[in-house]
């Protein structure tokens, strides 16, 4: 079937509308997802489509929304519950984390939770400190659950259908400044990406560049400009933060022994500390540099644009790491 | 709703009588080390528990916080594997991976005990909506302490039930104090079920107040939670409140600094058990003698339980790392 370029949010509808198609048994749950349509108008049409029972809008409650969409998908549903932006799920932390991850530990094994919470990510749109974090690592930290961080509309399809038809909760971490980007998305009701599976963007020689979502789009645009000097970087696109594939970035840093990691969350305890130390324990003899890491800023966004750009990852500060270590 | 036969007493009876034998063996146990973690007693509760589980059918569903053990056992949980969860054993109800607080039998729709206050709460809405959603007959019983109806989730769980209609019976097992602190030290309302006028409306809908029974009264509770079910059935949530006292201390060690001796022992006077044995007695000519038969049965299950317990084995390595995830 034909690949037809899609935006990333006609990406995440089509997904959402097929599985919802497919299994009577997946709904959506959350703020605004009906009758407004979804804040960010990825479920627009749905309450149409499928009615009330099966697209329902909650009140602005985050506790209840991802605890009760943990009961039901404990039940035998497998719902979808949206958390308007991942800044309100800081709300939801228990039902998220002692929850829908621990659960089918602690009953050793007598409940399954196919449950997706989908939110959405990212600041570098003036809503001040508190709604412009990309904090998806932290829910990363945990056992029990999935973090899906999907940086283009093809993944965001294929990982979206496969994530809802998966027996274990989760986190499905949609970018908010992305939703207009495009990319070819087969048309195929099947169509689905595997779960835990990071993917080479770019092929290179020089240097690593392990990424996601807003950082993969800066990198690529520093992958140009650094062609332009001789200098070819391989970027993978980690695509989960748990599972978290490392394989390709391993089998690349033994071919370039140079890595720079670019991530939009905050400097300390991070993806890049992570897949530094995972590095150094497994590929220390191929090393040529100490592995580079730009993040934000270590400071709460601002709401004024020039600087609060200026606490962002950027492609420019991605050519000043890559220099660092080539 | 039916009214309970003599058969059916004597098995109240009998349950009340397991649960406490269970619990006062798990004290023994803790002391002895063979228990470890939090421990939390139902002494004192047990015609709660036992009244609220009986008005349950077994399509309908059971969900309670961390002092779980009497809840378990009131819904058919086995005590050996109770009592083996306990001890941490392989053969426990959830493999000795969740202990005293974490009892679950999917087969009986126990749906478990949880050890974050008011963390359940959401939980029994999301079940009630898959039968709400499957249009399936069935109610959700969702117990909890008085110290739960202060967090937000119980804020966002009743009032989420009374936006969708759903069926639970919440009931608030008050036992007068949320670890140390008496409600109303706690509470800007003292009388609990004041909290269901928050989430109902002038004309009928939304959350009905149900009724604010005596806890230590089997006979009261199942009443009134049978009454609850049969609405939650037909209309949506209801509350209820039990008054109920707690005998022994929050969990093991609690030093008990915020009652008097003298006030335990007024609900020692007054226990349930003893209630309800003297109501049987006084109701049914001649009825001690298969009291004490059931008595002495109790003492020899638990035994049989500990027993059970002890020569199970401990989990392995596998168990450690099995059910994270569904592979």
């Amino acid at each position: 079937m034909a690949d037809r370029p899609i935006t990333y949010r006609e990406a995440l509808s089509s997904a959402l509308r097929e599985e919802m198609q497919r299994d009577e048994r997946v709904f959506i749950m959350g703020e605004e997802v009906g009758v407004w349509g979804g804040t960010y108008a990825v479920t627009r049409g749905f309450l149409d489509e499928f009615g009330a029972r099966r697209v329902r809008d909650t009140p602005i409650s985050e506790m209840v929304i991802a605890g009760a969409a943990v009961g039901a998908a404990m039940a035998g549903l497998r719902p979808i519950a949206e958390i308007m932006t991942i800044n309100f799920a800081f709300l939801a932390l228990d039902a998220i984390i002692n929850h829908a991850a621990k659960v089918r530990y602690m009953f050793n094994g007598q409940f399954t939770v196919p449950l997706v919470i989908r939110t959405t990510t990212g600041g570098g749109k003036q809503l001040g400190a508190t709604h412009s974090h990309a904090p998806e690592v932290i829910f990363a930290h945990f056992p029990g659950l999935y973090v899906a961080v999907p940086g283009t509309a093809y993944d965001a399809k294929g990982m979206l259908k496969a994530s809802i038809r998966d027996d274990n909760p989760v986190l499905f971490v949609e970018h908010s400044t992305m939703l207009q980007r495009r990319s070819p998305v087969p048309d195929d009701p099947d169509f689905l990406l595997p779960i835990g599976k990071s993917d080479i963007k770019r092929k290179g020689s020089d240097v690593t560049i392990v990424t996601y979502q807003k950082g993969l789009e800066h990198s690529l645009v520093a992958a140009e400009e650094l062609a332009k000097e001789g200098i070819e970087a391989e970027i993978v696109d980690l695509r989960w933060l748990r599972p978290l594939d490392l394989e390709p970035v391993f089998e690349s840093f033994k071919k370039t022994n140079r890595c720079v990691v670019v991530e939009e969350s905050l400097p300390m305890f991070n993806v890049g500390a992570e897949v530094a130390a995972q590095i150094h324990d497994v590929c220390f003899d191929w090393m040529d540099a100490p592995v580079k890491r730009v993040a934000a800023m270590d400071i709460p966004l601002p709401y004024s644009h020039e600087i609060e750009l200026m606490a962002l990852p950027s492609p420019e500060k991605i050519i000043r790491a890559v220099k660092e270590v080539v | 709703m039916a009214k309970p036969n003599k058969e059916t007493l004597l098995d109240w009876y009998r349950q009340m009588v397991l649960i406490r034998r269970f619990e006062e063996r798990c004290a023994e146990l803790y002391q002895q080390g063979l228990i470890g973690g939090f421990l939390h007693l139902y002494i004192g509760q047990e015609a709660t528990g036992v009244g609220a589980v009986a008005a349950l059918g077994p399509n309908d569903h059971v969900i309670t916080a961390y002092r779980d053990h009497g809840i378990a056992l009131a819904r058919g949980v086995d005590p050996n594997r109770a009592m083996a969860e306990m001890m941490g054993k392989r053969t426990g109800v959830s493999g000795g991976k969740g202990g005293s607080m974490h009892l679950a039998d999917r087969a009986l729709h126990m749906w478990g005990g949880y050890g974050i206050v008011g963390g359940h709460l959401p939980l029994a809405a999301g079940i009630a909506l898959k039968m709400k959603y499957l249009e399936e007959d069935g109610v959700v019983l969702a117990l909890m302490g008085d110290g739960s109806t202060n967090i937000g989730y119980f804020h966002e769980s009743l009032n989420l039930s009374a936006v969708w209609d759903l069926p639970v019976v919440w009931l608030i097992e008050n036992n007068q104090y949320g670890m140390g602190t008496a409600v109303e030290r706690a509470s800007g309302a003292k009388e609990l079920i004041r909290r269901a006028m928050a989430y109902s409306s002038e004309d009928g809908s939304g959350m009905k107040m149900g009724p604010r029974v005596d806890g230590m009264d089997v006979l009261a509770v199942y009443d009134a939670v049978s009454e609850a079910a049969e609405y939650a059935r037909k209309h949506g949530p209801v509350l209820v409140e039990s008054l109920t006292y707690r005998l022994e201390g929050h969990s093991m060690g609690d030093p008990q600094r915020y009652r008097t001796k003298e006030e335990v022992e007024s609900f020692v006077v007054s226990g349930p058990i003893g209630r309800f044995r003297h109501y049987l007695t006084e109701t049914y000519k001649g009825v001690e003698k298969a009291l004490d038969k059931l008595d002495a049965e109790a003492l020899q299950t638990i035994d049989d339980a500990v027993e059970f317990a002890k020569s199970s084995d401990n989990p392995t390595y596998e168990d450690l790392i099995s059910h994270v995830y569904v592979d």
